[in-house]
């Protein structure tokens, strides 16, 4: 077992475009959960009209910079659609709602009334040389040790993890603002908001919408870097990634979905390095295929979150007393 | 004197009001068989505390509920300082100068005190989203919590200012959101059950507060159980039952009135607090 390359390959991960990615949609999610307390299900919608959004604009022949907003505005369109009929109603229905709307998009965007715009379930590939040609860092291979990244990489981070602090100050000013002190009133009881003036309403749909722009950010993020939009890759399990993140960074704290991103895609990629190890050198005595690997993966976390869950629910960040207070 | 308004008013249900800041006509609104709340007529006079009386299950709190738009009557209409406020969402009618408390105390509980107060305060440019990025909301906030401050330390709970809400009693839950209802500088103040489950001295300090109010030229309406703070403090009773107002009356009036112990004594169903 080469423990230096499993730990260099967590490293990778841990710093590299999927946790910057993610990170973003975390952000995006936890301004709704963590902050709103609103249940959306179906945060991976966001994204897969953020990435969709651009990458059909620019195959129309427009450029990748007109793409980013475009993609943008579809996720705040997003939001409005669904938050507008849904938002009235009691919290759960937004949450049946989103995880639907969130299907319903992909097998939508797969299917062959969509294939002119989408391509269908071949998706739409090569869309994003703009943006690796204005990349200023020369050719190379930059690192210490076996950590190393080429130019390509070394861009794609750092515009990855500059748009994730651009949208962590950004939801600061917003989350300390008197704005974010009603979105959290409006998490602790939303009639009691409403018996102060507030429009619970309003303000669900603001966040609603917020944080699907933040989330279509990160799909975009996600797709750049791949150079490629297929459908199948906005499954439900992207929502439960976002999730995980979250609470494992502490819900409706600032850094925690940028740290719980971190953190995740270090242990994911860890446990990926450590279980393949222990297959390819036969320490399992065969119990196990590399094969099982994936879906061993999957069963450790969820156990993992549900330890979580039930002994560090504020996660990292989050305040333990702000936890044991009875929300009556 | 505020019971001097009532001077040429006849006690008995639906009595026409002098100055009247609220006031509503057919109000009822039933749940499948069951009538809540069926009233014909009735006025709240301006700068006086009005306490709504009767048993349990009688509509009181349904009637706040229709009043402050956080329920819908089948029909009905009522308006507000001459304002009709028929299908006025709740927030709206926050705004407008009638704010509720609820009978279940809704503290935000992982607010602080302190932003239990600041969220109530008006006109915060702060709160709407461009606001929040673009506005000078620090100056209001920092007359806003000043003001909050000031309040809290009437209500006793300046101490407790930085603490998260969840963390008080049940007291002083009630206290607190009562302050918070102050600081969205109502016209009308409807208290659903203030004193209930509170001890003996903070009631005291609490209906202090309550006739505090009204001596700063707000109007109170308030649910209450117990006949003595009844009598202590208000100007004029309404007692409803089974979803009727039944008596109207200054306070002596209404507690000798026989259909109102009739309502509290005759019933079969249901206790007295
Ligand atoms: N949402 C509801 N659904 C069904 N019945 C209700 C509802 N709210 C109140 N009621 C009924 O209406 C009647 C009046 O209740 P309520 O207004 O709470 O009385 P009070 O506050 O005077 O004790 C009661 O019989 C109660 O069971
Ligand atoms: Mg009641």
């Amino acid at each position: 077992m080469d423990v230096v390359k499993i730990l260099v390959d967590a490293t990778r991960a841990a710093v590299g475009i999927p946790a910057a990615a993610y990170a973003l949609s975390a952000i995006g999610l936890n301004l709704q959960f963590g902050y709103t307390g609103l249940l959306n299900f179906g945060h991976v919608a966001s994204m897969l009209v953020g990435a969709y959004g651009m990458a059909v604009t620019v195959d129309l022949g427009g450029s990748l910079w007109l793409g980013i907003p475009v993609g943008v505005a579809c996720a705040v369109l997003l939001g409005l659609l669904i938050g507008a009929p849904t938002l009235r109603l009691r919290a759960d229905y937004l949450a049946i709602v989103t995880i639907a709307v969130g299907e319903i998009l992909r097998l939508v965007v797969r299917s062959s009334l969509a294939a002119p715009l989408t391509k269908g379930i071949f998706g739409i590939q090569a869309f994003a040389d703009e943006f690796f040609a204005i990349n200023p860092i020369p050719e190379g291979h930059y690192g210490i040790g076996r950590l190393r990244f080429d130019q390509r990489g070394v861009w794609m981070m750092l515009v990855g993890w500059a748009v994730v602090l651009l949208a962590v100050l950004f939801i600061r000013k917003l989350t300390s603002s008197p704005w974010g002190r009603v979105v959290r009133a409006i998490r602790e009881d939303e009639d009691a908001a409403r018996s102060l003036g507030k429009n619970v309403f309003g303000y669900k749909l603001q966040s609603l919408m917020i944080g699907g722009a933040i989330g279509a950010l990160a799909g975009m993020l996600l797709a750049i870097d791949q150079q490629n939009v297929t459908p199948d890759n906005y499954i439900p399990l992207l929502t439960f990634y976002a999730f995980t993140i979250v609470i494992l960074g502490g819900p409706g704290t600032l850094w925690g979905p940028v740290i719980g991103s971190v953190v995740f895609w270090f242990v994911f990629e860890f446990l990926d390095g450590v279980m393949t190890s222990a297959v390819v050198d036969g320490w399992l005595g065969g119990a196990l295929e590399s094969t099982d690997i994936g879906p061993i993966r999957f069963f450790l976390f969820g156990l993992g979150l549900m330890w979580l869950m039930a002994f560090r629910p504020q996660g990292i960040f989050g305040r333990r007393e702000e936890m044991l207070i009875d929300a009556r | 004197m505020p019971a001097d308004r009532f001077r040429d008013v006849a006690a008995g249900p639906g009595a026409a009001k002098g100055d009247p800041i609220l006031s509503l006509r057919g109000l009822r609104r039933t749940f499948g068989g069951l009538t809540a709340v069926d009233v014909e007529r009735l006025e709240i006079e301006r700068g006086t505390i009005t306490s709504l009386i009767g048993p349990n299950g009688a509509g009181k709190t349904t009637l706040f509920n229709l009043l402050t738009g956080f329920d819908r009557p089948q029909e009905g209409h009522w308006h507000l300082n001459g304002g009709p406020l028929v299908g006025i969402p709740s927030f709206r009618v926050a705004r407008r100068g009638m704010v509720r408390t609820f009978q279940l105390t809704k503290s935000l509980a992982r607010l602080t005190v302190l932003e239990n107060m600041l969220v109530a305060a008006k006109d915060q440019v702060g709160e709407s989203f461009w606001g929040a990025l673009f506005g000078t909301w620090r100056p209001i906030e920092q007359a806003n919590e000043r003001a909050a401050m000031e309040s809290l330390e009437r209500f006793g709970l300046a101490h407790m200012a930085a603490e998260y809400a969840g963390s008080l009693s049940g007291g002083q839950r009630k206290l607190l959101e009562m302050a918070r209802a102050l600081m969205v500088k109502p016209e009308l103040v409807m208290l659903d059950e203030p004193t209930a489950g509170v001890n003996p001295a903070l009631t005291q300090s609490l209906l202090g507060h309550i006739t505090g109010l009204r001596d700063l030229g707000m109007t109170v309406v308030f649910i209450e159980h117990d006949m003595d703070v009844v009598q202590e403090i208000s100007d004029w009773v309404v007692c409803m039952s089974q979803g009727r107002v039944i008596a109207e009356g200054e306070p002596l009036t209404v507690a000798r009135d026989p259909a109102v112990i009739d309502a509290y004594l005759g019933r079969r169903h249901g206790e007295i607090e």
